[in-house]
């Protein structure tokens, strides 16, 4: 089997896998639809991070598609529409932002994306009279394709979409990574003046990568704000910027299972950490990411993926 | 024959460094022409002012007729002037093919992000092109694990990818073992002109001048100090003197 087929083998085994185990123990089904929509977030970071940039303020996105989803479902409330605004918003937002940060790099663009999303924060906990502050706003039932769901269906409608764009932005990365214009994403990595005496903008090139992850993060406060049911301004705060970059680094940029592995180790771990040994969840957390950084730098995936390799040897 | 890049009275200077200091070059169409000088003297200062690296104080470039003067790279490379550099630019996380798959797709269009990059007509024009480098051996390896010689060949396959009609190579030959030079420089020089490329390049290895130069130019501090046909200049004393004498015990030896 070519590595493509195992990587989509491996995807549909793991959302098997999610059903089951969604099918078992009902509550997983809410911390499950967390970490899909995380981990479609984290795959935009990874998109990002082939270019050598990390963005410390992608939780922006994030808050922006669930504040999507709070404004506008009072009005509109059907979760197939909710989510295509936000996606629209959050596109639109990326290219404008985009354009932007695209000119920086590093340091700089890692930096310049913090501080946007720390003025949109303060803008959710200030601007009270739409936003209502750190109280949040709770987002009404909502319908799907115009009919009301009780409670049961409508976390399997949420969880099932989650599961449909995980696996259709995750198809689509892994083809768009192979195109020339992902693999000049490397290229600005390795040596972005050659593109442009190439007569390729590496502006752009970086600028698309960026609208997508923008894309993506917007779907997946979208996808947050349909399953907690509640936006606050924390959903921007840099912590949460710093929790996709962590779950990134956790999972593995080296492929595109990475971000969803991240993700479903990281929530599990911190349910099952709130309820055993809650004051310690940050130690954990600071003890994984110096355990994968100094044994394990393609993170979980990286190990899953060289175990494949020497069992393909073999 | 006609000029298709003329250089008119082109300065740059860096602090007190005079780079350029009034360089008037005509490129004939089809020419080869050699640059030769000493360290310091500003003959990489000029392919990178002529391919908008760097944009020149004073000065006019003219390419096929358009002024090019202080455009960006990716105007210049998009009107057919490409070039190599001195020291290697690969994208070392790629492999050889990679490399040049990625030309590939920057001549013919990098905006498709559904076909591969190593698409069966891309990788087989890849494969063409390194075969004649005689690269096709380490077609799969990663850039960053490449000899320096190696490195050059595959920087220069890539400014050849791109299929340009003006190619600058900053000292092609400097890294490549002395006993595969000649070898090389022949293939290099059919490869050129079977595609009638005009061609500009700065070398150190009088031997290659001699052979594959049609004009020579003799960079001094910035300035042109003498420019003509290889068997003329190089006979020059002042050349000889200044030029061949510090250059000829170099030549062959890789050079900084
Ligand atoms: N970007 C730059 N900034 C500052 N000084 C520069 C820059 N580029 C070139 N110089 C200076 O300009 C002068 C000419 O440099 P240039 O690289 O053009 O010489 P060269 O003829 O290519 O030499 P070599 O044979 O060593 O490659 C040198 O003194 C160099 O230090
Ligand atoms: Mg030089």
């Amino acid at each position: 089997m070519t590595q493509p087929r195992i990587e989509l083998l491996l995807a549909l085994l793991g959302a098997a896998a999610m059903v089951l185990a969604a099918m078992a123990t009902p509550w997983l089904k809410f911390v499950l639809t967390l970490a899909l929509a995380k981990g479609i977030a984290v795959l935009g970071i990874m998109l990002l991070l082939r270019a050598g940039q990390v963005s410390f303020g992608h939780a922006l996105y994030v808050a922006l598609g669930a504040y999507t989803v709070a404004f506008l479902a009072p009005s509109m409330p059907d979760a197939a529409l909710l989510l295509v605004a936000a996606a629209l918003g959050t596109t639109v937002a990326g290219l404008l932002i985009g354009l932007f940060v695209s000119r920086y790099r590093e340091i700089f663009f890692g930096m310049l994306n913090l501080a946007l999303s720390m003025v949109f924060y303060s803008m959710l906990e200030k601007f009270y009279h739409y936003t209502r502050g750190t109280d949040g706003i709770r987002v009404p039932s909502l319908t799907v394709a115009g009919v009301p769901l009780d409670r049961v269906s409508y976390e399997w409608t949420i969880f099932g979409m989650a599961l449909v764009l995980a696996l259709g932005f995750g198809v689509f990365a892994r083809v768009y990574l192979a195109s020339p214009l992902g693999q000049a994403l490397s290229a600005i990595k390795t040596r972005e003046t050659r593109l442009d005496f190439m007569g390729v903008s590496s502006r752009n090139v970086l600028l698309s990568a960026y609208v997508l992850s923008a894309l993506m993060a917007g779907c997946a406060g979208a996808l947050i704000a349909m399953t907690s049911r509640h936006v606050t301004p924390l959903l921007a705060y840099w912590t949460a910027s710093g929790e996709l970059v962590f779950i990134a680094i956790l999972g593995g940029a080296g492929g595109v299972l990475g971000p969803f592995l991240g993700a479903a180790a990281y929530e599990l771990v911190r349910v099952y950490a709130a309820a055993t040994v809650a004051d310690m969840w940050q130690m954990i957390l600071g003890a994984v990411l110096l355990l994968v950084i100094l044994f394990a730098r393609g993170g979980i995936w990286g190990l899953l993926s060289s175990r494949l390799q020497r069992g393909r040897v073999a | 024959m006609r000029a298709l890049l003329e250089a008119r009275g082109l300065r740059l200077a860096f602090g007190g460094v005079k780079a350029a200091d009034g360089i008037d070059l005509d490129v004939m169409e089809h020419e080869f022409l050699a640059i030769i000088g000493p360290n310091g003297a500003g003959k990489t200062t000029f392919i990178n002012m002529t391919t908008g690296y760097l944009k020149p104080q004073g000065g006019t470039i003219t390419y096929s007729g358009a002024e090019i003067t202080g455009r960006r790279p990716r105007d210049i490379v998009r009107r057919g002037v490409a070039r190599s550099f001195q020291l290697p630019q690969l994208f070392s996380e790629h492999t050889v093919e990679e490399n040049a798959a990625l030309a590939i797709a920057s001549r013919e269009g990098i905006w498709s992000p559904f076909a591969p990059l190593l698409r069966p007509a891309w990788r087989q024009e890849a494969r063409e092109l390194l075969d004649r480098f005689g690269l096709l051996p380490v077609a799969g390896q990663r850039a960053d694990a490449l000899n320096e010689g190696t490195r050059k060949l595959a920087d220069i396959a890539m400014a050849v990818a791109l299929k340009p009609r003006l190619l600058l190579m900053d000292e092609p030959t400097s890294g490549v073992a002395a006993a595969e030079k000649m070898g090389i420089v022949e293939t290099l020089v059919r490869v050129l002109r079977d595609a009638r490329v005009t061609a500009v390049f700065v070398e150190h290895d009088m031997d290659v001048v001699e052979r594959f130069a049609d004009r020579v130019a003799v960079w001094s501090q910035g300035r042109i100090a003498a420019l003509g046909p290889p068997a003329q200049v190089l006979a020059d004393p002042a050349v000889q003197r200044d030029v061949i004498g510090i250059e000829r015990p170099a030549a062959g030896v890789a050079h900084a």
